[in-house]
């Protein structure tokens, strides 16, 4: 099976002939690193550097299916074209670990079908509040389903259980995709106020951006634009337009439908991954980098949470209406094939919510 | 009308027998994966000579059609390892050769299933009962794909082995 690839320094992609090399300077520790049975282990990659200070090191094409770029990189057009021919998507991150931009493949799965219906379904108000009325409703399940695992161990989050709970029930009232949006903002919040008792360290005080600027929110906006990606990624294998969005505005971002499904795996994907990193102290204070007003994973804090990240994707459940098993990252692309059946008029869309 | 007939491709009268779900997926252009089976096909279909001594057309991954001139006479081969041929594949074959005689013209040409393990050559057989269920077979296959929305699926054994699988039964 093909797996994610996470370049988390700086370096350079050629081009040989069929093989694309990554070049970059002896002095770190770490190029690669992957996942491969639920134990991490380096990628063998063929050794032929000359030069004393630099290194170089082939990209098994054939085993990558999307490169996660975190380090400063730079590509030739010929690597690019190489990488577009074997389908593979280049994500980029920014220094805070942000989501930059895709460099997608060419070849594209399209029906102008879909298009015609996916935009139809914007354009109806109607239905437009009733799929992203599904987004909020999957995430908020999603979210009661994380705290009611820690009110089972013992903490007491009965307050922001109700509260989610109410706020769920009153989805259906909202009239527009603003209120939606409220709404979903005022779960969201009181849920991130909960992290300070299912965490053992770390404050959360309150949710900051670009950039972050405490442990915390380092991680969630790592975790989030890596999930961004990913989504990114799925919808890329269906028929589906990604500019076209219902509870965001499709002109927030490019790919504005990945941030509505991204809402709903945020749970399952980034804030499970968290939750264990602090609580079995796999990730402590000395993983960040703080600087005036910022807060950052160090390479070492990044490494440890994509490799979570990355055994999150792969771990497989047995699928309840398909009766095999399936990956986590399955279950995105099943997402989608289930907006393409809604918007075909075969069957209506419920969102995921995590049954196990 | 006959025009129109000539925009079927084999492989949708193949999905038909297989499914009619998998028929209206496949002819809106829900393909699961980029399909190159697609684009061979229609190559083939929009063949305009056959005047070569011999062509090899790969209809998909499973499947290689022959051309072969045997003198005046056009002969189809579809090679199978072996005896167990699937229905669907069998109309497929009728489909060219009535597509072959009824809309190119090509009155002499005939089909065969090799089976070289065997040393074996089936003739299929085309006649009139055929074409008219060709025919039949072309009709349903319009209302089929004109439909507004895919058939219900429903489940059978070869669902497991489909492309479509997921989206069917998500
Ligand atoms: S999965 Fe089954 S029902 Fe669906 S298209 Fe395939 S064969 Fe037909």
């Amino acid at each position: 099976m093909k797996k994610n690839f996470y370049i988390l320094r700086n370096g350079k992609l050629i081009r040989k002939g069929n093989t694309i090399y990554f070049i970059y300077e002896k002095s770190e520790e770490k190029v690669f690193s992957a996942e491969i049975d639920g134990e991490e282990m380096e990628v063998e990659t063929e050794d032929i550097s000359d030069k004393q200070e630099y290194e170089k090191r082939v990209l098994p094409i054939e085993q990558i299916s999307s490169l996660f770029i975190y380090g400063r990189v730079s590509l030739t057009s010929g690597v690019i074209s190489f990488l577009s021919k074997n389908n593979i998507p280049v994500h980029f991150f920014g220094y805070y670990g942000n989501y930059e931009s895709t460099l997608m493949p060419k070849e594209m799965l399209l029906s102008g079908e879909m298009h015609i219906k996916q935009a139809m379904h914007y354009i109806s108000q109607d239905k437009r509040v009733f799929i992203a009325k599904r987004f909020v409703e999957g995430s908020a399940q999603n979210i009661l389903r994380n705290l009611e695992y820690y009110q089972r161990e013992g903490k007491d989050l009965q307050e922001e259980i109700s509260y989610i709970t109410n706020a769920s029930f009153s989805i259906e009232n909202c009239k527009d995709v603003s209120q939606l949006l409220a709404l979903e903002g005022a779960i969201r919040s009181k849920y991130y106020s909960s992290f300070n008792k299912i965490l053992k360290s770390f404050e959360f005080d309150e949710r900051t951006r670009q950039p972050p600027e405490n442990p915390l929110n380092a991680m969630i906006s790592f975790g989030n634009s890596l999930l961004y990606a990913t989504v990114i990624k799925q919808i890329y294998h269906t028929q589906l337009d990604q500019t076209i969005s219902f509870l965001h505005e499709p002109s927030e971002r490019r790919f504005s439908l990945a941030l509505d499904i991204s809402e709903i795996f945020k749970p399952l994907l980034v804030d499970r991954i968290i939750f264990k990193l602090v609580n079995k102290d796999i990730i402590g204070e000395d993983h960040f980098v703080k600087e005036l007003n910022s807060c950052l994973l160090n390479n070492k804090g990044k490494e440890i949470f994509l490799r979570e990240y990355d055994e999150k994707l792969q771990t497989t459940i047995k699928h309840r209406d398909l009766g095999r098993n399936v990956s986590y990252e399955r279950l995105i692309y099943l997402e989608c094939l289930k907006l393409c059946k809604h918007f075909l008029g075969i069957k209506d869309y419920k969102p995921f919510v995590i049954w196990w | 009308m006959l025009l129109s007939q000539a925009l079927f491709t084999g492989t949708q009268v193949n999905y038909y027998i297989v499914c009619p779900t998998k028929l209206w997926l496949f002819t809106h252009q829900l393909s699961m994966e980029a399909s190159s089976e697609y684009v061979e096909i229609g190559k083939f279909i929009h063949e305009k000579s056959y005047s070569r001594e011999r062509k090899d057309v790969i209809i998909d991954e499973k499947i290689g059609i022959d051309f072969i001139r045997d003198g005046d006479k056009l002969i189809i081969c579809e090679i199978k390892k072996s005896k167990r041929i699937e229905k669907a594949h069998r109309y497929q074959l009728y489909y060219y050769l009535y597509y072959l005689r009824k809309i190119k013209g090509i009155e002499n040409v005939e089909g065969r299933i090799l089976y070289p393990t065997q040393r074996e050559i089936e003739v299929i057989e085309f006649n009139e009962e055929i074409s008219r269920e060709i025919e039949k077979i072309m009709e349903e296959i319009r209302k089929i794909i004109s439909l507004d929305e895919p058939p219900k699926p429903s489940r059978k054994s070869y669902c497991k082995k489909c492309a479509y699988f997921e989206f069917c039964w998500v």
